[in-house]
């Protein structure tokens, strides 16, 4: 092909477009009753399924929230929901209550049976290998550390990254992994990190595991990130979680 | 081909099933095919949620099939296939979290899965809305078999489990790479293998019987 026979060519789509459009049309009316008639059908059910699995959506919601705070504080037999506050200060979420003001941190408040406070429970997030890596850990005032870990959603891979569910010498990290506050109170003492396999020497290091070093840096990241945020405000208000 | 003496809604109901498979004889779906069948569970609730859509919106297609002027047609299937994927998007969220979490994105994407607007607009946009629900659930019951062939098969090899329920002793050793991403072409691969050669055995017994000289 030439460059000349490039340049006739333009004129024929041209030539296409007007034969198209003197093609026979359906008449406009038709066509407006019949899109508003289907989004009116379609809109009643989705509306329709909405209200029917409303109830049975927000229940398995909660039922996955409790399941994973639970995991995390053994102890805890209710939990409340609370939103650590940008500004300082902690407000009690409501029933129903689903907007968060930017900024705020969501935490849990945990309560064993006789209503004293047994942990606080907080969702973070970190890049992990695959896609964001959620976890729920559960932090005890007495000790000022984290105390368990659960995964909230991951992609990592699986037989690899997806041990730090699994692996027991990983998890052991969490049985009392130092979030002490430094003394005023501004952010984290010491950073939480996750360090190469073996080579965790302090209370707030993250044994990371051999082979899934993004992972379970993508764990302590999580729980620094959030603990950061959260922690500087959740300590000074303390006093007013300690009975449910 | 004896189907003269099958009732009629039974053969096209078999058309979906076995002879126009959309998995392994179409080849169509490909995606939700090969991202969700780490699992038998996962790959049988994405077949039935598809299954859902398919006989509801092609119902639905074909009672407006009178009133659709065609230049509006793609959008109101559209419309119309985009409303059952959120109910039955609803609907999975209701029945289990962990589910709709495995699934991920896959069920919003049924919206956009060829199954399903090819059968929209092939089938029911021309048809009366029991052959076209009856034509649509074959597809759906074979896209299901589809996606339940290659689940099985991966969980199996990959995790040990069927179902969820431990099938080895504790010596076996899982081959990982058949629940990610690579493992799902090997299984599709194996299986398209199987039954193009079901086929070609189909036609040599065919073609030796009659003693006619066939072409593959």
């Amino acid at each position: 092909m030439s460059d000349p026979s490039s340049t006739d060519k333009k004129v024929i789509p041209i030539v296409v477009a007007a034969a198209e459009s003197a093609a026979p049309e359906s008449p406009t009316g038709p066509m407006i009753r019949t899109l508003g008639l289907v989004s009116a059908i379609c809109g009643l059910i989705i509306v329709g399924a909405y209200q029917g699995t409303y109830d049975a959506v927000a229940a398995n919601k909660r039922i996955a929230t409790e399941r994973a705070v639970f995991k995390v504080l053994p102890k805890a037999k209710t939990i409340a929901e609370f939103l650590a506050q940008p500004g300082g200060g902690v407000s009690k979420v409501g029933a129903g209550e689903t907007a968060i003001a930017p900024g705020a941190v969501k935490f849990f408040a945990a309560y064993d049976e006789t209503g004293k406070l047994a942990g606080i429970a907080a969702e973070g997030g970190a890049k992990g290998y695959a896609d964001t890596v959620r976890i729920m850990f559960g932090y005890q005032p007495d000790c000022q550390c984290v105390v368990g870990i659960g995964v909230v959603s991951m992609r990592e891979t699986p037989g690899i990254g997806d041990k730090i569910i699994t692996d027991k010498e990983f998890l052991a990290n969490f049985t009392a992994l130092d979030v002490k506050l430094k003394d005023d109170l501004s952010a984290l003492a010491n950073e939480v990190k996750a360090v190469k396999h073996g080579a965790k020497a302090n209370a707030w290091q993250v044994d990371a595991i051999a082979g899934a070093t993004i992972t379970s840096r993508a764990v302590g990241k999580a729980i620094n990130d959030t603990a950061q945020s959260l922690l500087p405000r959740l300590v000074p208000n303390l006093d007013k979680l300690k009975t449910s | 081909m004896s189907t003269a003496d099958t009732p009629k809604t039974w053969d096209e109901f078999m058309e979906g099933v076995w002879k126009q498979n959309p998995t392994f004889v179409m080849i169509l779906g490909m995606c939700p095919t090969l991202a969700v069948t780490v699992s038998a569970v996962n790959a049988i609730s994405m077949g039935l949620a598809t299954l859902f859509v398919l006989v509801c919106s092609c119902g639905l297609v074909s009672m407006m099939r009178n009133v659709t002027p065609k230049e509006v047609r793609i959008a109101v299937y559209i419309v119309i296939i985009a409303t059952f994927v959120t109910a039955v998007d609803y609907a999975i969220q209701a029945i289990s979290l962990a589910l709709y979490d495995a699934l991920g994105a896959f069920i919003q994407l049924i919206v956009v899965n060829c199954i399903i607007l090819g059968r929209a607009e092939a089938h029911a946009a021309k048809n009366p809305p029991m052959p076209a629900m009856i034509n649509a659930a074959g597809m759906g019951v074979g896209f299901t078999i589809g996606l339940l062939a290659l689940g099985v098969v991966r969980e199996i090899l990959g995790a040990g489990t069927l179902f969820g329920i431990t099938l080895f002793g504790a010596g076996f050793q899982p081959w990982v790479i058949m629940v990610l991403p690579p493992g799902g072409f090997f299984v599709l691969g194996a299986w398209l293998l199987f039954f193009s050669w079901l086929e070609r055995r189909k036609l040599r017994r065919q073609s030796s019987a009659t003693e006619v000289t066939q072409h593959v």
